[in-house]
């Protein structure tokens, strides 16, 4: 397979251009995270190299950064499939907590099935709730022109405030915490690496990104998905029913977005928490934005963001510097891919010195 | 009379209290959207301005240059999001979203930096209340003298100005002239730019000193993610309220009523998660329900040229 298939339909220069920018945001991000470093009175090189440690430094460091990865290639190849119909997600966050929520209930409620079918049920479960989920906002843009961008914020907080009740009264385990009971063995993602948290979420991820890169670039469904992204009057005179793909783009989006909290939930708690994402759905436009909305690029920034994310907690710990310093770093790069303009005018100003 | 125990008179000052910093984001909202730029990132604006009136109050030992640090923090992350999405273009909703991560991520590392403590800074002195002589003897709307931030005051002189700027002078109507038609507009003189610097810059300032409400007179510390979406709450208000300073102050309050009653119904029966996400079933009602009739300005999001 050439480059040019790997990276989808665009043309060969376009995207190499593309990672350009995105490799550039990441390097200026970081520097500017060095020089608040050296500002608050730690040495970036002795905080950078901590941090490589943590995320790389052993075979547990290496299963902690995958842990972290795993849902942010869910969230952001569901933001990225969005992206490609032309739509904006910002509700993968409200979509995973209901995916989590629903896979576990799924898993609590059907315990008395084979054990082989149960953990695929529950998959099933939460995917569904999460289609549903990312399919209304979908549904009320295509029928009455409601905004997604809106509608999802205000369904994130009513997604999460949903599963809170449902967790704090009707299925609320036994004592002080707001969590539901544990699901039954079989209904767990099996570990990949015994004694760390890593689980077969991360085959799922795999999986998921291969999926979503066979139905955009090689399905009729996928080709009307991005013509409708690319260009909808041209869409809808080539025949393609516009409704009908942005529902189904959300609906795809909203399912991967829930697979997020069902891997969480089914590989690493357990069970179901109140509040447990730390904003993964948010982060994932990131992701996407950051991987170009293709399979790839998600998987490849989603590993760099959970290499950040866990190599901080041990400079958390050994430096002076709070681990939230790569929220900063992951900030800065969303604004700069955000504005290509602002790297492609450095570029430039190299190009003709 | 379980009813009057619910609905005390306690509970208007407590709503207008609650409204206030959501009312300014809001009106922030209103401002950068009747612009044309979407603003996603009132959450990180919000919690910048808690955060700087917080270390302002720390460095000074005055609240009120707190206040003034709020409004300086707001207008620069007010300043970012324009730059990034008026001079350079970028997308104004992935914008907002890195606002609000950045604005997390910086506050939060700042509050070890400054204090050495995680999650929370040290107690700082704050905006005491005030209450108008003579005026508060007046029966029936003496609440409204007693005891109220100053805050409260500025953020109702906000809402008249704001609502009488943008719908009775020439620079509101060139304002939503921007809004609806860019191109319109620039062709007949308005100088767009500018406009839309100044809005998104005061959407900043606004959104930082509701900020400054909730760590200043409802709080006298900054605790990471103190807003807890709020500013969503404000990007709410302002679209419940059709991008109108007064339809934002109104949401906001019905917005703060379900959060005020909210105390009163201890022993009633009503999750705390129902009242949370009624403005947002609120908004979502209204926006269904307004369809393609929704009055948001027509070119919201779309840089011309």
């Amino acid at each position: 397979m050439k480059l040019k298939d790997i990276i989808g339909g665009i043309s060969r220069s376009e995207s190499v251009k593309d990672v350009y920018i995105s490799l550039f945001s990441i390097l200026l991000a970081l520097i500017i995270g060095a020089f608040l470093i050296f500002l608050i009175g730690s040495s970036p090189l002795q905080a950078f190299t901590v941090m490589l440690d943590g995320a790389f430094g052993s075979v547990s460091n290496i299963a902690n950064t995958l842990t972290k990865t795993i849902p942010l290639i869910f969230t952001g190849l569901a933001v990225a499939v969005a992206f490609r119909c032309g739509l904006f997600n910002i509700g993968a966050e409200g979509q995973l907590y209901l995916g989590a929520f629903f896979s576990v209930l799924t898993a609590l409620k059907f315990s008395f099935l084979p054990a082989f079918l149960l953990l695929p049920v529950a998959i099933l479960g939460g995917i569904i709730s999460g289609m549903i989920w990312g399919g209304i906002p979908g549904f009320l843009k295509a029928q009455f022109g409601t905004h997604e961008v809106v509608v999802t914020v205000m369904m994130n907080y009513i997604g999460i405030n949903i599963t809170s009740y449902l967790v704090n009264y009707p299925f609320k385990a036994e004592g002080w915490v707001a969590q539901t009971d544990i699901i039954p063995t079989a209904a767990i993602l099996p570990k990949l690496i015994p004694k760390t948290q890593l689980s077969a979420g991360l085959i799922v991820a795999v999986i998921a990104a291969l999926a979503v890169y066979f139905l955009l670039w090689k399905t009729d469904i996928g080709y009307e998905i991005r013509a409708v992204g690319e260009n909808q009057t041209t869409a809808e005179s080539g025949g393609i029913n516009i409704k009908k793909n942005i529902s189904l783009a959300m609906a795809i989006s909203g399912g991967l977005a829930a697979l997020a909290g069902v891997t969480q939930s089914l590989g690493v708690y357990e069970r179901f928490i109140d509040g447990f994402s730390p904003g993964y759905g948010f982060t994932g436009i990131a992701v996407a934005v950051l991987g170009r909305n293709h399979p790839l690029g998600v998987i490849l920034t989603a590993l760099l963001f959970g290499a950040l994310e866990t190599g901080a907690l041990k400079m958390d710990r050994v430096t002076e510097v709070s681990n939230d310093l790569v929220i900063v770093i992951q900030g800065l790069v969303i604004l700069f891919v955000a504005a290509p303009e602002i790297i492609r005018s450095i570029l430039k100003r190299r190009e003709s010195q | 009379m379980e009813i009057f125990n619910v609905l005390n008179f306690d509970l208007i000052p407590l709503t207008l209290r609650l409204a206030v910093p959501i009312a300014l984001a809001a009106i922030g909202g209103t401002l950068s959207e009747r612009s044309g730029i979407i603003n996603i990132g009132l959450e990180g604006m919000m919690l910048t301005g808690a955060f700087g009136a917080v270390y302002g109050s720390f460095l000074t030992g005055s609240p009120w240059f707190g206040v003034i640090f709020a409004c300086l923090a707001g207008l620069i992350i007010g300043s970012i999001h324009a730059v990034l999405t008026i001079k350079y273009k970028a997308n104004q909703v992935v914008t907002g979203v890195g606002i609000n991560i950045l604005a997390m991520g910086f506050t939060t590392t700042m509050i070890k930096v400054i204090w050495g403590k995680e999650g929370m800074s040290d107690e700082v002195n704050n905006l005491s209340d005030v209450s108008i002589p003579i005026l508060k003897e007046i029966p029936l709307i003496d609440w409204l003298f007693t005891d109220q931030s100053p805050l409260t005051y500025f953020m109702l002189i906000v809402v008249i100005l704001s609502w009488y700027t943008l719908f009775k002078t020439n620079l509101g109507l060139n304002l939503r002239a921007i809004g609806d038609h860019p191109r319109a507009a620039r062709i007949s003189g308005i100088n767009v730019t500018k406009y839309r610097y100044t809005c998104v810059m005061l959407s900043g300032l606004l959104a930082g000193l509701g900020g400054a409400f909730l760590s200043l007179v409802q709080n006298s510390l900054f605790v990471q993610n103190m807003t807890a979406g709020r500013g969503y709450m404000a990007l709410a208000a302002n679209i419940f309220g059709g991008w109108n300073p007064l339809g934002s102050f109104v949401a906001s309050l019905i917005f703060s009523f379900a959060q005020a009653i909210r105390f009163n119904m201890i022993g009633y029966n009503i999750p705390d998660q129902f009242i949370q996400s009624l403005p947002y079933i609120l908004t979502l009602a209204v926006l269904v329900g307004a369809g393609r009739k929704t009055r948001a300005p027509e070119a919201l999001g779309e840089i011309d040229e």
